[in-house]
């Protein structure tokens, strides 16, 4: 046979070389086994870690919101129930079929339901994909019924915000929406997951973390196509903290009513703790519409009302103070010497600087004016001569000294400081230099001086209580869900204004009468069972020349009050704008005089309404400026 | 014509390993594929059919004396040379490369039998071939042409896998039969050019991202480096006594890809372990050695070509396999003998068993 002619000998033996191969193959094989030992022994744990996050994943379920209540324990804000259809993906079959049947059931254009469902087609199939929200009882019993037609359809009860009151103090509160892109990228945002429900503004967003509770979750296992498979564990999520505020809901009802349609602003403070009572700003906006579905009509109504619905006119309103700036020039120039309560003026009407001439409001003057009848009657002359005399600085010095000119940090966001001028600040901003004619219009509270009502609040509160600022706040105390006190905001001084006790004597007084006299301009504030002070004001919009009758109501003035109450021994500050309100007197005094009312009713210090007040003391007339010359040119 | 002693010599050490490999891959197949869809059989139960195929074959292997194969060597390998011509000019194209002749009632891939069929012409080619002192430079041109010619035709199908091990299983046999230092010299000294060249001008874009991925996962962790990650974060995960059968999550919520088939070991490695991983390991060994025996006991040149050929087959596809399912190799796509899933590797690797089995009898007959 041939096969044995196949017996070559080796040259030098295969056997040596079948050692070598087995050594070869020895080698290879303890190359695997030690990188299956570095795998599997040395590096399991991280790898375990991978495999985990591999599989499983984290659906956040929102956790209710606290409740913000009144300062008595009354509901202003709450939850309810609010049912959304939610369609999860990876359990549809027909997707077409699915979409007309919720858009027949659900009475909604299926063109939304479809681009809803795009948008959310990068998550993952096992994500609920929310197509209608806020849907009523019936329409989901409904769903429930047809639950065959339906498959991958689910039926999800989310809380949503309650609005005892309904758009009552809307502003104050603030309203929710979603979380945006920029906000996830913040700090501030860190935990929260695109789709979360914030706080948008108000007290909602600056009390956000206290309100927005500890979010459960669910953790599922899903596939390597992120198909829901099993619940693994799951977290209840626990109950946003309670948010307890300064207000008091019957005293911003009556506000609020008192203020009635009118664009403005009304605040009311305690004098002896900064705590704000009350805190208006008109017209209000309903913040329910913004949890659920916005009408498109309604929100370009917001945005268009020239009257401003959606801002913040108490904190981010900035106007003249006009006349109730006055106080501030009597301060200083009672506390610089230039004056004391006897000190008189002669008011004929006008007043010449240089060759502008500066109007009082009282074309026929005043004749002779001591502190006192200035205050009551609102002089001009008489304030255009102290003012040129102390010069903007000082009168700057004394405004800032009460906490005019810098935001008070209420707490909420944006609060505006308003405007003190003083020459540096023109040189600043203009880089121009101050004009002394320019002196007379801010010791009026025109020309360059912009408030808030909050600070106008605060300023007459500071007045009423003798020299302390106190720091507006409105949250009294954050309380978790088992009652624990969390946070207790307690009075917080944050200015002393350091002036001569007579100062103060000589200047309510004449708040007092302005109120309470024969020919004082505040009369229709005045309460019969509690002494009031206070003082009105009106803020040029634009200057007019001798406009009779048919000012477009654009261009009217501002109506101002400031008072507080009762006279000897203060408990309440208040302050109130009236958008082109005009006369101070006659718009922002009676508002005035029914907040207090209701405050002092609240108190029941007094009674019940009574006949009303039927005083009617030159009310209207009030100081505005009308300079004829350009020296309040910006 | 059957002799007693064929019996009585019977390698039954050999078969049951063998079997011993095939039904741990049988019980991981069933795990690795019970998160499929079923439709039709399932893998595990075409598996069963595969291997008694395979074993049907391996016995009508053996029952021939291997001798015989010296005679056909040439001819097979001509054939298959042919076949695989064919197949560029008239084969089946799936997924961009084309492997699959049709003969209307059943398609073949003619690279496969070529693993099989190299090594035979080897065999052939070395049995009568006296070497002193290893083989000169001069003298490999031969058996380099024999092996060029298919590993150029399997390279441009393309199937750099396939081309890739039957170059090292001819590799292997020349190293068995002697290489002189100077040739192996000479040899890595060309081989770099051609290796540049290969890169430049016969690897496809594809393949060239299997060596980036392999070389950096992380460059496209969801794309092509997806597998090597999944992969290695399944064989870690499995730790030193592994999630338990049927209970590993990255194969189960089917994180790996073609884990009934080149990935199967990953699935075995996340369930089983270090320990799991191993017991196979060893038995791999087992086998690897176990041929080298077959192949030193035999008493005639042939033979023992043949043995250390087919040795080195099983060998390399093992090597290949692990080291890629571990992240040490460039995925490619080289089955586990025994344990993949698969039809083809099955046959092929079962015909090399009964090439083994066959010499492995027949060591007393001369």
């Amino acid at each position: 046979m041939k096969n044995l002619n196949n017996i070559i000998p080796d040259d030098d033996g295969g056997g040596r070389r079948i050692i070598g191969l087995s050594l070869g193959a020895f080698a290879m094989f303890f190359l695997l086994l030690s990188r299956l030992w570095y795998l599997q022994v040395i590096s399991a744990e991280d790898l375990i870690d991978q495999s985990e996050s591999n599989r499983l994943r984290f659906v956040p379920v929102a956790a209710p919101r606290g409740a913000i209540l009144d300062r008595n324990g009354k509901v202003l804000v709450s939850n309810t129930p609010s049912f959304s259809v939610a369609v999860i993906p990876q359990d549809v079959k027909n997707k077409d079929q699915l979409i007309d049947n919720l858009a027949r059931y659900l009475n909604l254009d299926r063109k939304e339901i479809e681009t809803k469902w795009t948008k959310g087609q990068g998550r993952a199939k096992y994500y609920p994909l929310v197509v209608a929200s806020g849907i009523t009882r019936d329409q989901m019993e409904f769903l429930e019924e047809n639950r065959l037609a339906l498959s991958g359809v689910n039926i999800e009860m989310k809380p949503i915000r309650a609005y005892a009151n309904g758009s009552l103090a809307s502003h104050l509160l603030g309203y929710l929406g979603e979380v945006s892109e920029d906000e996830l990228n913040s700090e501030r945002y860190r935990e929260y997951n695109a789709g979360d429900y914030i706080g948008k503004s108000g007290i909602e967003r600056a009390w956000e973390s206290y309100l927005h509770g500890t979010d459960g979750g669910r953790q599922i296992e899903v596939d390597a196509r992120g198909r829901f498979l099993r619940t693994v564990a799951e977290t209840g999520s626990s109950v946003g903290n309670t948010v307890m505020l300064t207000i008091d809901l019957d005293l911003q009802k009556a506000a609020e009513q008192a203020l009635g349609d009118q664009a403005g602003a009304a605040v009311a403070m305690d004098v002896n703790t900064g705590e704000i009572l009350a805190f208006v700003s008109s017209p209000d906006f309903d913040p329910a519409l913004f949890t659920g579905r916005m009408p498109p009509d309604v929100w370009k109504k917001y945005l268009e009302d020239e009257r401003h619905p959606l801002e913040n006119k108490a904190l981010k309103g900035m106007y003249p103070p006009g006349s109730t700036f006055k106080v501030i020039t009597a301060i200083a120039g009672l506390e610089e010497g230039l004056i004391d309560e006897h000190t008189t003026v002669q008011c004929t009407g006008s007043y010449k600087f240089g060759n502008a001439t500066f109007r009082c409001w009282d074309h026929k003057g005043h004749g002779t004016v001591d502190l006192k009848k200035s205050l009551r009657e609102s002089c001009d002359v008489y304030y255009y001569k102290l003012a040129e005399r102390l010069g903007v600085n000082r009168i700057a010095k004394y405004a800032k000294a009460f906490g005019l000119g810098a935001p008070l940090g209420i707490g909420l966001e944006n609060e505006k400081g308003g405007v003190i001028p003083t020459e540096e600040w023109k040189l600043k901003r203009f880089g121009k230099k101050w004009y002394a004619g320019e002196t007379l219009p801010v010791g009026i509270g025109q020309g360059y001086v912009l408030t808030t009502p909050v600070q106008l609040a605060s300023m007459i509160g500071t007045i009423a209580n003798e020299g302390t600022i106190y720091r507006p706040h409105l949250v009294k105390r954050v309380v978790d869900s088992d009652g624990k006190v969390l946070q207790d905001y307690t009075p917080q001084v944050i200015g002393k204004t350091g002036l001569k006790p007579s100062t103060y004597r000589f200047v309510k007084e004449g708040l007092f009468a302005v109120v309470n006299e024969a020919h004082g301009t505040g009369g229709m504030s005045r309460l019969w069972e509690v002494k009031v002070a206070g003082k009105t004001g009106s803020s040029q919009v634009v200057k007019l020349r001798d406009s009779k009758g048919g000012i477009p109501y654009r261009f009217r003035d501002h109506a101002l009050f400031v008072g507080f109450a009762p006279f000897e021994k203060p408990e309440v500050a208040v302050a109130v704008i009236v958008e082109h309100g005009e006369h101070g007197g006659s718009a922002a005094a009676p508002i005035s005089g029914k907040i207090l009312r209701a405050y002092f009713e609240g108190k029941g210090v007094i009674k019940k309404p009574v006949p009303k007040a039927s005083v009617k003391e030159e009310a209207g007339g009030d100081g505005v400026a009308e300079p004829d010359t350009g020296a309040k040119e910006e | 014509m059957f002799d007693r002693r064929l019996f009585t010599n019977f390698d039954w050490t050999l078969l049951g390993v063998v079997l011993l490999i095939t039904a741990f891959g049988v019980i991981n197949i069933y795990s690795a594929s019970s998160s499929y869809r079923d439709i039709g059989t399932p893998y595990y139960i075409k598996q069963l059919y595969w291997i008694f195929a395979g074993l049907l074959l391996s016995l009508t292997v053996c029952s021939l004396d291997y001798h015989m194969l010296e005679d056909f060597a040439y001819w097979l390998y001509g054939g298959v040379v042919i076949l695989l011509l064919l197949v560029l000019v008239a084969g089946k194209t799936t997924m961009g490369a084309t492997r699959w002749i049709s003969f209307g009632f059943f398609n073949m891939q003619p690279s496969e039998p070529m693993k099989i069929v190299i090594i035979m012409t080897f065999a052939r080619f070395f049995s009568r071939y006296p070497v002193f002192k290893g083989l000169t430079l001069k003298e490999l041109v031969y058996p380099l042409l024999l092996l060029g010619v298919p590993a150029a035709l399997i390279m441009k199908q393309p199937d750099l896998g396939t081309a890739i091990l039957v170059s090292l299983i001819a590799g292997t046999m020349l190293l068995f039969v002697g290489v002189r230092w100077s040739a192996l010299g000479s040899l890595f000294a060309a081989a770099v050019p051609v290796v540049v060249v290969a890169w430049q001008f016969l690897l496809h874009d594809y393949q060239k991202k299997r060596v980036y991925n392999f070389l950096n996962p992380d460059l496209d962790p969801l794309g092509s480096g997806y597998h090597i990650i999944q992969s290695k974060i399944a064989v870690g995960s499995g730790a030193t006594l592994g999630k338990g059968f049927m209970q590993g999550t990255q194969s189960q919520l089917r994180f790996l890809p073609e884990q009934h088939t080149d990935f199967a070991f990953s699935v075995f490695a996340e369930e089983w372990g270090f320990i799991g991983c191993l017991l196979m390991l060893a038995l791999y060994l087992f086998l690897i050695l176990w041929g080298l025996g077959i192949a030193k006991r035999c008493n005639d040149r042939f033979g023992s070509l043949l043995a250390v050929g087919v040795t080195a087959m099983l060998f390399w596809h093992i090597v290949i396999n692990m080291g890629m399912v571990i992240g040490l190799m460039p995925v490619v796509g080289v089955p586990l003998p025994f344990f993949s899933y698969g039809g083809t590797s099955m046959v092929t690797s079962m015909v090399g068993v009964g090439i083994l089995l066959n010499i492995s009898m027949r060591r007393f007959m001369f």
